[in-house]
């Protein structure tokens, strides 16, 4: 048979015989990588005003925008608490925000279900917009027009970083369904 | 591209009512956000333990970074810096800026000296830092500007303990975990910092401004008698801080003050030092709110020292 095609026992995912997707990582990569990105205020970056994009808000938009279904609906509450303890807000702003974003972007799809790449970043474009203005708002600080002023850096970094974030995630995608020995996997019953 | 796959339910009864239960769900996360986020805007202390715990447990990824760090200046200039001159143009601009601080210092020292002598038997003692540390992140995607120290309640520090660098001010103690804790940077919109011209007695106050400058207020209005370069120390009024901290430098003037460049980048530090409150006792008399956040713990850490 590998005279014949060598592809013909594998697939973009590795070999198929005796090897399987793994459980852990088709459904641990995405909530891995939001809350990596979540955990980005770690970095030893000690910016003096709001540059960095919210990454973990980008995984999340990325994540469930391009692989619909794959984060459950109450997906929010988890990586919004989680974003919370590091992002410096107010606990509750990113829980929120989040579980919003889950219900809008399930709507969204709802209206429409055939989409492109200009759609999905200018979806991106307008989610960024709102949830970067919000965060300034629940911020707890007095909003101010300097203040306002003072997200559009990071909001057009986040807006430009979403493309990349997406690619990233699709590299990922990968991963995720990378097939690994049946012996790796132990509940398999194969 | 269509959606992968079909996310609608049809006539599939079980399927419908799974897709009512996510919606359910979800909107059940983002009531709870909502409560919650009213909570901690209501009483920012809340949730102080369970956010400290949370960054305890991170704490060696920061410090990994953080050594790593060491030199570079905040994110840009970082980056700027492979396309500039080079690093020991850097180096020895940041020894001008070292110098020229403690010049400043100096010379607010100096009159400082004057004016205890003239008050008689006041002696001021050297002051012991509680404990060093680093930086290891900041809220960088927020529009607070908090910052995370490595060193926590078991090295000393407690909340309201200022934080300074060889340059200057860095900020105060926000809320202390075991190993780390969080500082309200200088530049945080919610903070206030008495402050005085070093050369002489104007006295303003250093509000942040959240994009890495200072808004200085004066407290004398009148005739603005302020210059570009001024360097601002701290007054020691209010009895947080210590006289005689670098603060800022002019580099803007408006109507009712200056816009301030920081001192001490916390971006450009090493290590930080934790230092003990200036007038404790005042404080404590005071049972004033030190804080905008208005802790209550802080009361209860206090009393438990002395």
């Amino acid at each position: 048979m590998e005279k014949l095609d060598p592809k013909a026992r594998r697939d973009p995912f590795g070999k198929k015989i005796n090897r399987d997707h793994s459980p852990v990582l088709a459904y641990g990569v995405p909530w891995f990588t939001i809350l990596l990105g979540s955990l980005a205020p770690m970095l030893p970056i000690i910016a003096a005003g709001p540059i960095l994009p919210p990454l973990g808000y980008l995984f999340l938009l990325a994540w469930r925008i391009y692989r619909p279904g794959l984060l459950p609906m109450w997906a929010g509450l988890p990586l919004g608490l989680f974003d919370d303890l590091y992002s410096g807000q107010p606990l509750g702003s990113a829980i929120l925000l989040f579980s919003l974003t889950m219900i809008a972007l399930d709507l969204i799809e709802l209206r429409f279900p055939w989409r492109g790449f200009w759609q999905d970043w200018g979806i991106a474009a307008l989610f960024l917009t709102i949830y970067v203005g919000f965060t300034a708002l629940f911020s707890g600080a007095n909003i101010t027009v300097i203040q306002l002023t003072l997200i559009l850096p990071q909001l057009g970094l986040s807006v430009l970083l979403f493309p990349l974030v997406a690619q990233l995630v699709a590299q990922l995608d990968r991963l995720r369904l990378t097939r690994i020995p049946l012996s790796l996997i132990p509940w398999s019953n194969r | 591209m269509a959606p992968p796959q079909a996310q609608r339910a049809g006539a599939n009864k079980k399927a419908q009512l799974g897709l009512f239960a996510g919606y359910v769900f979800a909107s059940a996360g983002a009531l709870i956000g909502a409560l919650l986020l009213i909570i901690s805007l209501w009483r920012p202390e809340t949730f102080n333990g369970l956010r400290s715990m949370a960054s305890d447990a991170a704490a060696p990824v920061g410090e990994a970074g953080a050594s790593g760090r060491t030199g570079s200046r905040s994110f840009f200039e970082a980056i700027a810096g492979y396309y500039d001159a080079g690093s020991k143009n850097a180096a020895l601009e940041e020894e001008i800026a070292v110098a020229r601080v403690r010049l400043a210092e100096a010379q607010a020292l100096e009159q400082e000296n004057a004016r205890l002598k003239a008050l008689l038997g006041i002696i001021e003692s050297e002051i012991e830092p509680v404990a060093t540390g680093r930086l290891i992140g900041s809220s960088s995607a927020s529009t607070r500007r908090f910052g995370y120290l490595g060193a926590g309640r078991n090295d000393g520090v407690r909340v309201g303990m200022p934080v300074t660098s060889p340059m200057g001010l860095v900020g105060r103690v926000l809320e202390t975990g075991a190993t780390t804790s969080r500082i309200l940077l200088l530049t945080d919109p919610e903070s206030i910092v008495p402050v005085r011209r070093a050369t002489d007695d104007v006295v303003a106050f250093a509000e942040g401004r959240a994009d890495g400058s200072l808004r200085i207020r004066l407290i004398n209005l009148g005739i603005n008698p302020l210059e570009e370069g001024d360097i601002f120390v701290t007054s020691g009024a209010g009895g947080l801080f210590r006289p005689g901290i670098a603060v800022a430098v002019v580099s803007e003037l408006t109507e009712d003050g200056a816009i301030g460049r920081l001192l001490s980048n916390p971006a450009a530090t090493d290590f930080v030092l934790v230092e003990p409150i200036f007038q404790a006792e005042a404080i404590e008399a005071a049972n004033a709110p030190l804080l905008s956040e208005t802790p209550a713990e802080e009361d209860a850490e206090a009393e438990e020292e002395s």
